[in-house]
């Protein structure tokens, strides 16, 4: 883990997140991680390499391929005076863990009148282009987004995974927290000194005054890569990541669009039913009257994620046709 | 008893004169104000003061009751739907639980759990659930944490035999003998399944699955209150020493249907076979009995025993009928803490 005193040093978005578990659980004893090879492997992306060392397998624990059972015990763990971080190796895996985030670990603070609070942090991954096919593929960060007592989040960059994963561990909520595997390796300015980032704070990736474009997660390079191409051509885009799906920083959104008075929506969900029909209609029922256009929507392809790479890479929003989709829209 | 990996837990009967009577009298109240209950409670459904339905425990008194008189107050225990006498076990309030079923601000949800998920932090309540087998990885990870801390606690998992069907229940088995957990698993066999009987579900031999994980495991008589609270005593005292968790099957019978609004069940069940259970093996009946002829405590004393309880649930109830609803405004309360 680089160490180092100058406030300009870079990191990659998989060691941001791993000083951000480090530095809780040196902070805070009761903060364990709970998942499949966390320990000596330090996850297959090697995101958590090094803390077993640090801080033991009676606090990093590698449990059974039993994503149900761990992220239950997480979930019991949390009511009961630990803060557990559980670690599900592929944001895929949600479909086997459903019951016990969204009936559970979502609904036990509620259906307890308050009594109980379950402060558990669940990792998991999201992006495709990794050749994985369709089961290892999914951005299925709308699931959690669509349930009362979930608070999701979806760092960008290195700065915001870190910021936001401490936030994550010290909220007394389940916090969904998705990484994009393909930016693991993204490098990104990181101040050694302590912060944290609230949820529900959107943030302006790149001012502009013709065209707002939210994006998430890993569509947020995508959106700025766009933004320089719509430069090329005259076109000024403001590029906003909510960095939470929920808590959502509907205001900043709808500001922005009433500024711009277009707004385009893109995120590696699926289009169908998706993150981008929710931010789209918060925009056109927050800034209705300032839209010169109808909010555009930019999300996967509505089907399984295929393996082939044309294939695979022809069903996620690209930098060429966000491009091509402002400009429709400023024309 | 059988388990494959030859537990250290004895198969020795407790009995009357081990227990104490003033623990026996104690179990008996426990036990009648829970079937005491449940017919206010199912009455108040007839009545249609409550809201839903709800799901009774009558006839299984005994395995809520012998378990929970072995814990401490501040050991964990989740529940089931047909969690009323889990909750009282463990020490919750008729008052506030009968508000809890009639959707009142007083109850211990606030109006918002209801018959099915009644939750609560004095009395180590993680709460009932609503899901088969839905508070088996609550129950592990209560346990987990506990061993972590190191406060000597641990978690009673109740659950239906039901629940054998669910996977994350051996998931979090495994765990549990993997880790030793302080975690002790009720199975509640009270042989159906809804509205099917269990050997229609249950392939094997239920023991065979605990032994599997080499968990030590102990089928008893559900229906004996003091064989229950032994078999409990044994593997709390386990538990407590470090050796992980236990398994223990309470041989049982739900003397009402699967829940309030079922009533026409012959075509599952026989009349009787209900009404064999509900006559030798009613645990209460079966506790007084084994008092009365040890000469523990006269029938009298019993019977004003039980009067005293009678008049204990109409004060609760009558509290939950005047209690208020909570204000509209509390929809959108405890959603986040």
């Amino acid at each position: 883990m680089p160490e180092t005193e100058s406030p300009l040093r870079e990191l990659t978005l998989a060691e941001a997140v791993r000083e951000a578990l480090a530095e809780e659980m040196r902070r805070d004893s009761r903060v364990c991680v709970l998942g499949e090879d966390v320990a000596e492997a330090g996850t297959p992306f090697k995101v958590l390499s090094g803390l077993v060392e640090e801080f033991g397998k009676e606090r990093v624990v590698d449990t059974p391929i039993s994503e149900p059972g761990f992220t239950g015990i997480g979930v019991g763990a949390a009511m009961t005076g630990l803060r557990p971080v559980v670690d599900i190796m592929f944001g895929d895996f949600l479909t086997l863990i459903m019951d016990q985030i969204a009936n559970q670990a979502a609904k036990v603070h509620y259906m307890s009148g308050g009594h109980w609070k379950v402060p558990m942090v669940l990792r998991t991954t999201l992006g495709a282009s990794r050749r994985s096919a369709a089961q290892h593929s999914q951005s299925l960060h709308a699931w959690p987004s669509h349930i009362p007592g979930l608070k999701v989040v979806l760092p960008s960059t290195p700065y915001d995974a870190k910021g936001l994963m401490k936030t994550a561990i010290r909220d007394d909520n389940p916090v969904i927290f998705f990484e994009d595997k393909m930016m693991y390796k993204l490098k990104g300015p990181v101040p050694s000194d302590e912060y944290t980032i609230p949820f529900g704070l959107a943030d302006i990736k790149r001012a502009g005054r013709d065209i707002t474009i939210v994006a998430t997660s890993s569509m947020v390079q995508v959106a700025l890569g766009a933004a320089k191409l719509l430069e090329e051509v005259g076109i000024s885009a403001e590029v906003i990541d909510p960095r939470t799906t929920w808590p959502l920083d509907e205001r900043t959104l709808i500001e922005s669009a009433k500024k711009t008075s277009r707004a385009i929506v893109v995120d590696e969900g699926y289009h169908r039913y998706g993150v981008t029909a929710e931010i789209a209609s918060v925009i056109a029922e927050g800034a209705f009257y300032d839209l010169d256009k109808p909010v555009r929507r930019m999300g996967a392809m509505h089907v399984p994620v295929p393996f082939s790479p044309p294939l695979e890479d022809a069903t996620v929003p690209t930098e060429q046709k966000v491009f091509d989709a402002a400009r429709e829209l400023c024309g | 008893m059988a388990d494959a990996r030859q537990s250290p837990v004895s198969a020795h009967a407790e009995n009357g004169a081990d227990i104490g009577i003033d623990r026996l009298l104690r179990m008996y109240r426990q036990m009648v104000r829970i079937r005491e209950f449940e017919q206010r409670a199912n009455d108040l459904y007839l009545r249609a003061l409550m809201p839903g339905l709800t799901h009774l425990y009558e006839g299984e008194e005994a395995v809520a009751v012998g378990i929970c008189e072995a814990l401490q107050p501040d050991d964990y225990i989740t529940s089931t739907h047909r969690g009323h006498g889990h909750c009282l076990a463990k020490g919750a309030s008729p008052d506030l639980m009968f508000a809890e079923l009639l959707g009142k601000e007083a109850g211990y949800c606030r109006g918002k759990g209801g018959s099915m998920h009644i939750a609560d932090p004095a009395t180590g309540n993680l709460g009932a659930n609503a899901i088969v087998a839905g508070s088996a990885g609550i129950a592990t990870g209560a346990a987990f944490a506990a061993k972590r801390l190191g406060n000597g606690r641990l978690c009673v998992c109740f659950f239906g035999e039901g629940a054998l069907g669910q996977g994350v229940l051996y998931e979090v088995m495994n765990m549990a003998e993997l880790w030793k957990l302080p975690v002790i698993y009720v199975c509640e066999n009270n042989l159906y399944n809804e509205y099917t009987h269990y050997s229609e579900t249950t392939s094997g031999e239920i023991l065979a699955r605990p032994a599997a994980f080499g968990i030590p495991a102990e089928s008893v008589d559900g229906q004996d209150v003091q064989a229950v609270y032994g078999a409990a005593r044994r593997f709390v005292e386990l538990a407590r020493q470090g050796h992980g968790p236990g398994f223990i099957l309470c041989n049982t019978y739900r003397f009402r249907g699967h829940h309030v609004g079922d009533i026409k069940r012959d075509y599952y069940r026989p009349k009787q076979e209900e009404q064999q259970w509900m006559g030798e093996r009613d645990p209460i009946t079966r506790l007084a009995n084994s008092v009365a002829e040890t000469g523990h405590a006269d029938r009298a004393s019993l019977e004003s025993l039980y009067a005293e309880v009678k008049v204990e649930m109409d004060q609760a109830v009558e509290f939950a009928i005047a209690a208020p609803y909570p204000s509209i405004d509390q929809a959108e309360q405890d959603v986040y803490a």
